[in-house]
């Protein structure tokens, strides 16, 4: 449980009566809760548990009584019997807004509450349009649910009186309005300011006239945009995603997990046969699982409209052999046999590059076959650290939503909202509880409004940054650098670290603005060092978290493999070139140069990637909806996923591709069943042992409750039946001491002429796993270069204008952005948009 | 004795009457029978008289059918490519026909009226891919004075599903 409620058991309770039961809750709750712990549904349309009342739609009026006090002596009132007296108010009260109180009577089932509910239901039905069978939400719907539970039944209203309003009123590329069905509850709006402070929408006129409009341009501008369809109480938004996709009960719901970013949001994948398809099993959309630990509730757009990619066109179905410098198609014996007589005569010269969306098994299953080749098993990432957080990670037991008063969260170098939107959403929550946030990224982001210190320095300092916190607990190194010593100048730095070093907790996330493989070493290594010295390490709610650029680089890292600052001499070097799920060579012309050099190159992936155009071998993987496996998140948590939709013929899954070509080597390495893999994993790592399929599949009730069609919908995508996962332990819990140790900051030198361009990430990059995303092009970033106003007068563009730029010797027309908050001299190059860059790097920017 | 040849004499009796009276079967399939009026035989989808389809594609018919011989896929109409009124029109309807038990659920289910158990009955393939029955196979021919689909429709005078059930002007 993860409510306040339960966190702190030696609060006094407050015990109230609801229709005979008794219950006692935290104070300051509000009656509905109550009454759904006492296990009694009271309806609603516009209360969420996860947003303030507002008392608009009336829905949970109930009568509230409370103990009579005697107005002279201040003594409760009894009965005859010794019974206190209770006195009900003259009116029905929402119980939405009631704060519960000692004593307190609630009766929601009386004749005069149930009357009330006709009452409230046959008004909003008046301008409601019954298009019940077209209507996307029938069927999950929770003003059909309550009009079916609570209604009067009949309607008195005209039918030819009814109110006729736009049907058909896009908000957005991805979200659509219907005004007829809108009964004016204001989730969705209230959801955009208080939740994710995204306020994009609002209410237009009144009465009647009221309707949901847009302010953004281009219209509903927002990450989270799909999240206000699910917690619609009617059909009144939609997903352009789903528009008449299928009908709710037709779908098949599978458990899975989101692998987008290291948050590794669980998700229901709602499949179903499709005649488009051929008649195939496919998914139809992507909605939110709820785990309180990760996701809470919710999902930001990437994750739930980028997932085409698993069922493209291009994805490949054939082994692919490379003949007269032509790939052809073969037989999986023929390129098995040729990949094998290869390994067989690499002779330690096999170098493995994995990229960050596998699953442990995978991971595990290169990592043998790497070492019994004796060759190098690498992790296509530009960030460092994954040995750091396995040993002071998050401890166990740990969840943002503890995080409150008394706890600080530093975010660095990281832009949050784009990296991973989801841990930004709930920084930014835990900053609303009275965390203090400290913020210090080079520019401003999303998080600064919410933080209660930001923290400037110059790109490539931000390890610097950290080691002047450290010196100003304690100044023993004469020896720093001259950026430690000017940062140390800064008082409010020095107040930061002190408010770092007093808090209860401290959560701290590094990210990857700016920075290249060295420079994240060297930030994950200092940040390391500042919780180590502040004793926030081996307890729930303290430790590191990496923002890592892919969803499970932290089971890559658990499982030995690791980023490389050579990467691409390695590869250029190597004998066998085995590439599984990463395409260098599409990321970085000096990549795909050294693939083109590397003897013999294998690749395996899902679609024809340029570096799968490269290879000599081209072997069809499976994408995580046809298979299952298990993920591990930037904090530490193995979550399991299962098979949504069957495997395309003729592809099989990594792991067991892998333990293929590991019997050239006369390996024998598990090939069919996922949970065998698992199971070695557990026996090998410290962290995993105990654990197995069964324990990642258990599930605690978790609240708020959900579920029951009162509160958010009738669907059954948000139940989590199938696993919360299990939160890993860090070394230093296993009462491994962490050490400190000290590394002389890594830095950046400023560019000596032109701009320094620094990488950055941005949510709607152009990676493989993206584009296919139809509904998501529009908003998928240009190739762009971000300037600081005065450089761009110097170099006279505009925002919008194209610039060419010079970059690592590649020449690119761009679109200029303006930022006035970037450090001046700097360009920002986001990444993953066909532009290389992997670490800060001089730029030539021309008009 | 007697009494048996009278048995036998009337037996014949009964035959010779049968054999040269008027015969009641038919000469099927030369010949057919009209059926009953409450006779469900092969579905029809419906149209409108101005062509438009009545099926709104809301799958409340696969929803109803127990043998589960239904297949109802969706899509959106628009005024340039208007099937059905509404937004939302069936884009893939196919019934198993061996699934099919003719039970009529999907009549009662049907809130547009749209599908209708009709008088077909001769309903026979050598195929099992041949029993399933598509949208254009069961959909009725466009009646006199009505125009195929999908039509060009002006804005906003079709934007509604149900209140539409009346044939639109």
């Amino acid at each position: 449980m993860t409510e306040a409620v339960v966190a702190q058991p030696e609060t006094e309770l407050v015990t109230l009566t609801v229709d005979d039961r008794t219950v006692s809750v935290a104070p300051g709750t509000y009656v509905v809760d109550a009454a759904k712990r006492a296990g009694i549904d009271i309806p609603v349309f516009c209360y969420h548990p996860k947003m303030e009342p507002v008392g608009m739609c009336r829905m949970c009026l109930v009568e509230v009584g409370r103990p009579a006090v005697d107005r002279a002596s201040g003594q409760p009132i009894l009965e005859a019997d010794g019974k206190p007296q209770i006195q009900f108010a003259p009116k029905l009260d929402t119980g939405c807004t009631v704060v519960v109180s000692e004593g307190m009577v609630i009766r929601g089932y009386t004749d005069k509450v149930k009357e009330a509910r006709d009452e409230v239901l046959e008004f909003l039905l008046t301008s409601h349009p019954l298009d019940c069978p077209i209507c996307d939400k029938g069927g999950e719907c929770p003003l059909q649910n309550l009009t079916m539970n609570f209604g009067p039944g009949k309607t008195r209203y005209i039918y030819d009186e009814k109110i006729r309003l736009d049907k058909h009123v896009p908000l957005g590329d991805l979200i659509f309005l219907d005004r007829e069905r809108c009964i004016q509850c204001a989730r969705c709006t209230r959801f955009q300011s208080e939740v994710v402070d995204d306020p994009v929408i609002g209410f237009s006129e009144r009465g009647r006239e009221l309707e949901i409009v847009t302010f953004s341009d281009p219209g509903f501008d927002s990450y989270w945009s799909g999240n206000t369809t699910d917690i619609c109480p009617v059909g009144a938004l939609t997903t352009a995603d789903f528009r008449f996709g299928a009908r709710p009960w037709e779908l098949k719901p599978v458990a899975s997990i989101c692998t987008h970013c290291p948050v590794n949001c669980n998700t229901t994948l709602n499949t179903r046969r499709e005649a488009a398809a051929g008649g195939k099993q496919v998914v139809k959309r992507v909605m939110p699982r709820q785990n309180e630990w990760v996701n809470e509730i919710w999902l930001c757009d990437k994750g739930r409209f980028a997932y085409q990619y698993t069922e493209a066109a291009n994805r490949i179905t054939q082994p692919m052999l490379r003949k007269d410098n032509k790939l052809v198609p073969a037989t999986w014996d023929e390129a098995l046999v040729a990949v094998n007589a290869k390994v067989k005569t690499a002779g330690g010269k096999m170098v493995t590059l994995a990229g960050g969306r596998l699953t442990n098994e995978d991971y595990f299953n290169i990592k043998k076959l790497s070492d019994a080749a004796k060759g190098q098993s690498l992790l296509h990432s530009g960030i460092a650290g994954g040995d750091m957080v396995a040993s002071v990670g998050l401890g166990q037991g740990s969840n943002l939503t503890d995080l409150g008063s008394g706890s600080a969260i530093l975010v660095i170098a990281s832009d949050l909202e784009e990296e991973a939107p989801l841990w930004w959403l709930r920084v930014k929550q835990a900053a609303e509880r009275g965390a203090t946030l400290i913020v210090a990224n080079p520019r401003r982001t999303k998080l600064d409004p919410h933080a209660a210190r930001v923290l400037r320095y110059n790109y490539g300092e931000e390890a610097a940054l950290v080691h002047a916190m450290l010196d100003s607990f304690s100044p023993k190194r004469p020896d720093q650098p001259e950026s430690v010593k000017r940062l140390l100048r800064d008082d409010a730095l020095k107040a930061a670290a002190q408010e770092i070093s007093g808090a209860e907790n401290l959560v701290v996330f590094y990210g990857s603005e700016g920075t290249d493989l060295a420079t994240s070493h060297s930030l994950a290594s200092a940040c390391a060092n500042l919780l180590i010295a502040t004793g926030h390490t081996g307890r729930p709610n303290n430790g590191l978290v990496a923002v890592w650029d892919k969803g499970n680089a932290q089971g890559a890292w658990d499982a030995g493999l690791r980023p490389s600052e050579s990467l691409a001499t390695q590869m250029e070097d190597a004998a066998v070139l085995y590439i599984v799920g990463a395409d260098p060579a599409g990321d970085d012309p000096q990549l795909a140069a050294a693939v083109d050099g590397a003897q013999f190159v294998v690749v395996q992936e899902l679609a024809l990637t340029k570096t799968a155009l490269a290879a000599d071998v081209v072997l069809p993987a499976q994408a995580f909806t046809e298979r299952e496996g298990s993920y591990t998140s930037g904090e530490r948590r193995v979550q399991r996923f299962y098979p949504a939709v069957p495997a395309l013929d003729g592809t099989r899954p990594d792991f067991a591709i892998t333990a293929h070509i590991a019997n050239a080597l006369g390996l024998k390495l598990e090939d069919k069943l996922p949970p065998k893999i698992f199971a070695q994993i557990a026996a090998g790592d410290e962290a995993y042992r105990g654990l197995d399929y069964g324990k990642l599949s258990e599930v605690v009730e978790q609240w708020p409750i959900i579920g029951r069609a009162d509160v958010y919908y009738g669907g059954t995508t948000y139940d989590n039946s199938q696993g919360l996962g299990v939160q890993l332990s860090s070394a230093s819990e296993r009462g491994q001491s962490p050490v400190l140790s000290f590394e002389s900051p890594k830095e950046t030198e400023p560019a000596k002429d032109g701009l320094l361009a620094v990488p950055v990430t941005r949510l709607y990059d152009r990676g493989n796993t993206v584009v296919p995303s139809k509904l998501l092009t529009d908003r998928l970033e240009a190739p762009q270069v971000v300037l600081h106003p005065e450089d761009a007068e110097k170099l006279g563009l505009e925002m919008g204008k194209p610039a060419k730029i010079t970059l690592n010797g590649q020449q690119a027309t761009v679109t200029t952005h303006i930022d006035n908050s970037l450090p001046k001299g700097t360009a920002l190059i986001p990444r993953s948009l066909g532009l290389p860059i992997n670490g800060p790097v001089e730029l030539k920017v021309t008009a | 004795m007697l009494r048996g040849m009278f048995e036998i004499l009337r037996g014949m009796f009964i035959t010779a009457r049968e054999a040269f009276g008027k015969p009641i079967t038919v000469q099927y399939p030369e010949q057919k029978r009209p059926v009953r009026e409450r006779f469900k035989g092969r579905h029809e989808l419906k149209r409108y008289d101005n062509g438009l389809e009545k099926c709104i594609g809301c799958s409340l018919c696969a929803a109803a059918c127990p043998a589960d011989a239904i297949f109802v896929e969706a899509s959106e109409n628009t005024d340039a490519k208007r099937f059905s009124p509404g937004e939302r029109y069936a884009s893939t309807y196919e019934i198993n026909m061996l699934r099919c038990i003719f039970c009529g659920y999907c009549e009662d289910a049907c809130p547009t009226e749209a599908i209708v158990l009709g008088d077909n009955f001769e309903l026979s393939f050598t195929d099992r891919s041949q029993s399933i029955y598509t949208r254009e196979m069961l959909l009725d021919p466009v009646p006199a004075g009505g125009k195929p689909t999908p039509q060009q429709t002006e804005p906003g005078l079709f934007d509604r599903s149900i209140p539409m059930m009346e044939n639109p002007k």
